[in-house]
């Protein structure tokens, strides 16, 4: 019975050799699927700095993988179940469109932990985390108002979902703000990125006499655009600073760093719970890319200053009097939205005359 | 509120130049009998290479001609595959989609994040490429219908065998037509990097490739189907857009569903035709999709 004897002693051998290696301190594995390719320049890019952010921080103590350009859908439930079996402890979804996929596979695996980027269903294992992007919105809004000529501004929307109305709406009430005359025109792409298509919808805003284009899709299609005609944009999610100093005169960022290692440190110490959680400004989550000397000094100063004060939580971009778009009143003089307002946020504001796509 | 028709139309043009090199480029292909799903990957290997050429020399029209040859030169794996191999066409195709996609994805890591060279506006402040792809359409139309070329492309098409017993070699026609499609579907894709986005980012051309194909089969192989194909689905993806931004509220979805609905009626109109008229068959060439082997 050699063979017999053979396994035996190859068994052995393989538990001798896995003891140890268990007893040694096994990295922490963390998973992240991705709605866009690395290279988009935008959203994506943006999270996969924050991955990189946590190899950087931990070292050895962790194992990052990712799968990238997943759609959102039943495709994220495999690839979710994937980085499961594949023995990730933790996993980051970093798009809205993941949230049903990740609440199943997280029944189906009890012991992983779970983060869902900008969605609200949580679990005992699913924890979601958002970044307060309308208060860039209210920042860069306040300089759209100051640049635009034409009194037009122009907002490429993905899609008709309470984080981008949120944007839409904090841009146009700060873009009023500082000049009462400003109409915002708002087109959907249906599309977190689509270069032609961004393309398309920024000619199409600018054919209608928008000089300034505000985007919340991921690529720098419209600023591109923008240039060829003059007009002004900002960089989205990504600084975009190649079009810097025009067309893109500042931007906002998202810096998922603190949250990622704060989130990747919980693990390690066993204190991980689920919650959900939403950092702007104050946090560094959201930051607001420089400035270009195309934006007058004055103006600059404005948008600055209103950038500290939401940091400092003295001013909320949300306070009142607002009213909704039909007429009724939202918010009373003095109050502010409170988080679950926001969250589920599906009006314009008054002075916005577009619909929104149902 | 009104809209001025003309602004859409010159924001079609724009929108529609892309699939409208690249349905041309399969037209040709398909006429020749061979059935090239990898339009997507030869688009993005043309936007990648075009976009590095007008990067790195300044020049937004040598960027074109790169593309061009990039297109071609990718092409030639489908061809090397499908024409000395005589693997199966799809399964190459779709192989060649893939492969372009992750190749330009794996070479295009220098190029993120750097911006193309403006391109001067052609007369009337139209694009060059878009005049350029405007007469290609009766240059194809014309190659295939008036010169004895494009008659033996259709035969090899139409009836590879009875094109053999002819004397006429099958391989060298469909190598190259199947190079002409590689560098039409290469030019489209560099106008999306060069002259569109003025940047590349991996999967750029977002499915231009497929919409290429279907507009082919809208056409019924012929090259003035083929823009008109490409019109639709560029003026309506354009016109909805128009209308949100001029404020009208619109079905966002039905208009979406419009060219699709538009392919589906052409071809019920198509099959009707030719049951109640004598004459056979739809425009597609005969031989489409299937390989040649020649036994004598």
């Amino acid at each position: 019975m050699q063979r017999r004897t053979l396994l035996a002693t190859a068994s052995a051998m393989m538990m001798a050799l896995a003891a140890p290696a268990l007893a040694q301190d096994e990295p922490l594995k963390v998973g992240f699927i991705y709605v866009g390719p690395v290279g988009d320049g935008g959203w994506t890019y943006q999270h996969d700095q924050g991955r990189l952010a946590i190899e950087a921080e931990f070292g050895d103590r962790v194992e990052t993988t990712f799968i990238e350009s997943v759609p959102e859908g039943a495709d994220a439930e495999r690839a979710l179940t994937q980085l499961a079996l594949a023995g990730n402890q933790l996993i980051f979804a970093t798009s809205f469109g993941f949230m049903d996929p990740v609440i199943n596979v997280a029944q189906r695996f009890p012991d992983v932990k779970f983060e869902h980027a900008t969605g609200y269903k949580t679990a005992e294992n699913v924890a979601t985390y958002d970044a307060r992007f309308y208060e860039g919105r209210a920042v860069i809004g306040t300089i759209a108002g100051h640049m635009t000529e034409s009194n037009k501004i122009g907002y490429i929307g993905s899609f008709p979902i309470p984080e981008v109305i949120q944007g839409i709406n904090s841009s146009f009430i700060h873009a009023r703000k500082v000049n009462p005359d400003v109409e915002m025109r708002i087109v959907w792409v249906y599309s977190w990125f689509d270069p032609a298509k961004e393309a398309e919808a920024a000619n199409a805003l600018l054919a209608e006499g928008v000089d300034v284009i505000m985007q919340h899709t991921d690529s720098t299609a419209p600023l591109a655009q923008a240039q060829a005609a003059g007009a002004i944009g900002f960089g989205q999610a990504s600084d975009m600073a190649a079009f810097a100093p025009t067309p893109r005169v500042s931007s906002i960022i998202d810096d998922w760093s603190p949250y990622y290692i704060k989130r990747v440190q919980a693990m390690l110490d066993g204190t991980w719970e689920s919650g959900s959680s939403w950092a702007g400004i104050g946090e560094g989550e959201v930051v607001i890319g420089e400035i270009s000397e195309a934006v007058p000094e004055e103006v600059r100063a404005e948008a600055l200053a209103l950038r500290d004060a939401i940091g400092a939580g003295e001013y909320h971009p949300f306070t009142g009097p607002l009213n909704k778009a039909d007429g009724t009143v939202w918010l009373a003089e003095g109050e502010t939205a409170s988080d679950a307002d926001l969250q589920s946020m599906n009006f314009y504001v008054e002075g916005i005359t577009a619909q929104i796509p149902q | 509120m009104m809209i001025d028709p003309l602004s859409v139309f010159l924001l079609l043009l724009g929108a529609s130049t892309p699939i409208l090199f690249a349905a041309l480029g399969e037209l040709v292909v398909e006429r020749a009998g061979v059935l090239n799903l990898g339009v997507e990957g030869m688009m993005i290997t043309g936007a990648l290479a075009g976009f590095g050429a007008a990067y790195s020399t300044g020049n937004p029209f040598l960027g074109f001609l790169v593309a061009a040859c990039a297109g071609a030169a990718i092409s030639m794996l489908f061809a090397a595959l499908t024409q000395v191999f005589l693997a199966n066409q799809v399964a190459s195709g779709l192989a060649l989609t893939l492969f372009g996609l992750g190749l330009a994805a794996m070479l295009g890591k220098p190029f993120e994040g750097v911006r193309a060279p403006a391109m001067p506006a052609g007369p009337l402040r139209i694009n060059w490429i878009v005049w350029l792809g405007l007469v290609m359409v009766p240059l194809v139309w014309w190659f295939l219908n008036r010169t004895r070329s494009g008659l033996i492309l259709r035969a090899v098409g139409e009836n590879h065998e009875a094109a053999h017993a002819l004397g006429y070699n099958i391989r060298l026609t469909r190598l190259a037509a199947i190079a002409f499609g590689g560098a039409m579907a290469g030019v489209g894709g560099a106008f999306i990097s060069i002259a569109t986005v003025l940047q590349w980012t991996e999967g750029m051309t977002a499915g231009a490739g497929w919409i290429a194909l279907a507009i082919v089969v809208f056409s019924n192989w012929t090259a003035p189907g083929v823009l008109a194909g490409a019109w639709l689905f560029g003026g309506v993806t354009v016109l909805q857009l128009r209308l949100q931004a001029a404020g009208v509220a619109v079905p966002v979805q039905l208009l979406s569903m419009a060219p699709y609905l538009a392919t589906i009626i052409v071809l019920v109109a198509i099959s009707a035709r030719q049951k109640f008229s004598r004459r056979a068959g739809t425009g597609a060439p005969g031989s489409l999709g299937t390989n040649f082997h020649a036994l004598r």
